[in-house]
């Protein structure tokens, strides 16, 4: 799977990064970013849809 | 004589501020969710997840006028003399709210609050020192009260020394000055004239490193920000950075001296940390924020007036059963944890990162030199509500 922030929902919680550090990390302003270009490996994948059901925003997006 | 929670609840309610649970479930598995009363200056209380979400991210509709939870309506409040500084971001509306939020994000990012974990555990551990010996504290007053006001007063660059009267100033602010406003006005002034001093002595003698001298020295489009600005901004982090963090400190350790379960799972898996500081904020959320209507509009069934007073119960959003399976135990594991504790939208918490490593921090220093607490008497715990609930003395022995 491929993951995505959706730019403007993402007010930076950083649930996604408490939920899978190794995927999601923040900007200079808390804000969101995916660490991993491409696909995300498989041994990530269940930490991924964890951040994606921690967000409050639903702003992440999972590419299946 | 009971009350209809539906048509005149009333957050200062006795039992409401002790538990405030039923009454909330009550109201959101009725006919009606949004509530309203009458009583505080009145306000509607929506109680489901869905509809308190809603609230927050229509910022255009549900404005921040004003943010308390009781007072007069907007634009009668008695400011004083510093009329002109409010909180930014927390009270401002887009479009100024943009800039009045970018500039001091930078400060909370979990990389930039990073820096404080050493000095807060060592405070921790210098609290813990004062009463380890005695076999019983006060988990609240004499612990989670005094964290959160030292950390914000070393980050903005003022003595911790005075942390008793930040103290004072904030419960001036948020808990007796939500039901008299001549309180809250004093201690609005008292936190605003010490701030003017400060922001004096930077623009006279600018600091390295320094929240304030760097806020004051800052610029949007070119121009240098207004004082009012960094004034307002000093006024938030202290009235927004203590009630609130000290109120999930002291609930999460009220919850933890009656789960030893909880301790043992903690002290056997310290990889739970993470969701456990998740759930112990979404089943203590201490936050319930304010909105006023911006134009008239009907919200789920119910007409809403422009300037009406609307209350986000994030407490109650975190308990609805719609979003959250068997809401009212703490699943120290829970999997799908969306809480919206910190809010949601553009105001979603400025310090939520800072708040989350303190209560983590906390938690972790006293359980590890504490393993195992119990409440001295559970009837004898008293509890703050209305804008920010959370123990206020809460007697433990080990």
């Amino acid at each position: 799977v491929k993951v995505r922030v959706e730019e403007g929902s993402c007010h930076g919680h950083q649930s996604c990064a408490i939920a899978a550090p190794e995927v999601f990390g923040a900007d200079d302003y808390g804000n969101a970013v995916v660490l991993i270009e491409g696909v995300i490996p498989v041994e990530l994948e269940a930490k991924v849809r964890r951040a994606e059901g921690n967000c409050p925003e639903r702003a992440i997006v999972i590419e299946d | 004589v009971s009350i209809d929670p539906l048509t005149d609840y009333d957050i200062f309610d006795s039992q409401f501020v002790i538990d405030p649970f039923p009454v909330m479930d009550e109201i959101r598995e009725s006919a009606c969710p949004v509530a309203h009363t009458d009583r505080w200056g009145s306000s509607w209380m929506p109680t489901r997840y869905a509809d308190i979400v809603a609230v927050a991210q229509e910022h255009d509709l549900f404005t921040s006028q004003q943010i308390l939870v009781t007072g007069p309506p907007p634009g009668q409040e008695p400011e004083g003399p510093y009329a002109a500084v409010a909180a930014p971001p927390i009270s401002s509306d887009p479009p100024e709210h943009h800039w009045h939020r970018r500039l001091i994000l930078p400060f909370f990012a979990p990389q930039a609050v990073a820096k404080f974990e050493d000095g807060t555990r060592e405070l921790c551990n210098r609290l813990i020192d004062g009463f380890i010996e005695h076999g019983e504290a006060d988990a609240a007053a004499d612990y989670a009260q005094q964290i959160p006001v030292r950390v914000i007063a070393t980050m903005l660059g003022v003595p911790t020394d005075l942390s008793d009267t930040f103290t004072g100033w904030v419960r001036g602010v948020l808990e007796a000055g939500l039901k008299d406003q001549a309180i809250r006005l004093e201690a609005r002034n008292n936190i605003l004239d010490y701030f003017k001093r400060e922001i004096d002595d930077r623009t006279a003698n600018p600091r390295e490193n320094d929240l304030i001298t760097t806020l004051l020295s800052s610029e949007v489009d070119g121009q240098q920000v207004p004082e009012e600005y960094v004034h307002g901004v000093c006024n938030l982090m202290l009235v927004a950075g203590v009630d609130t963090t000290w109120s999930s400190i002291g609930a999460a350790l009220w919850h933890l001296a009656q789960h030893p379960e909880h301790r043992h799972q903690l002290r056997d898996d310290p990889e739970l940390w993470p969701s456990a500081i998740e759930e112990l904020l979404r089943a203590y959320a201490p936050v319930t924020m304010a909105r006023i209507v911006g134009r008239d509009t009907e919200f789920q069934g119910c007409p809403m007036h422009a300037g009406d007073r609307v209350l986000m119960s994030f407490p109650a959003a975190n308990r609805d059963p719609r979003q959250f399976d068997r809401p009212d135990e703490v699943i120290l594991d829970r999997e799908h944890n969306r809480h919206v504790a910190f809010g949601a939208g553009i105001h979603r918490c400025a310090g939520s990162n800072l708040a989350r490593l303190e209560l983590r921090v906390a938690l972790q220093t006293f359980l590890a030199r504490i393993p195992d607490f119990e409440l001295v008497d559970p009837s004898a715990v008293t509890w703050a509500g209305g804008q920010v609930r959370g123990p206020r003395q809460c007697k433990v022995r080990f």
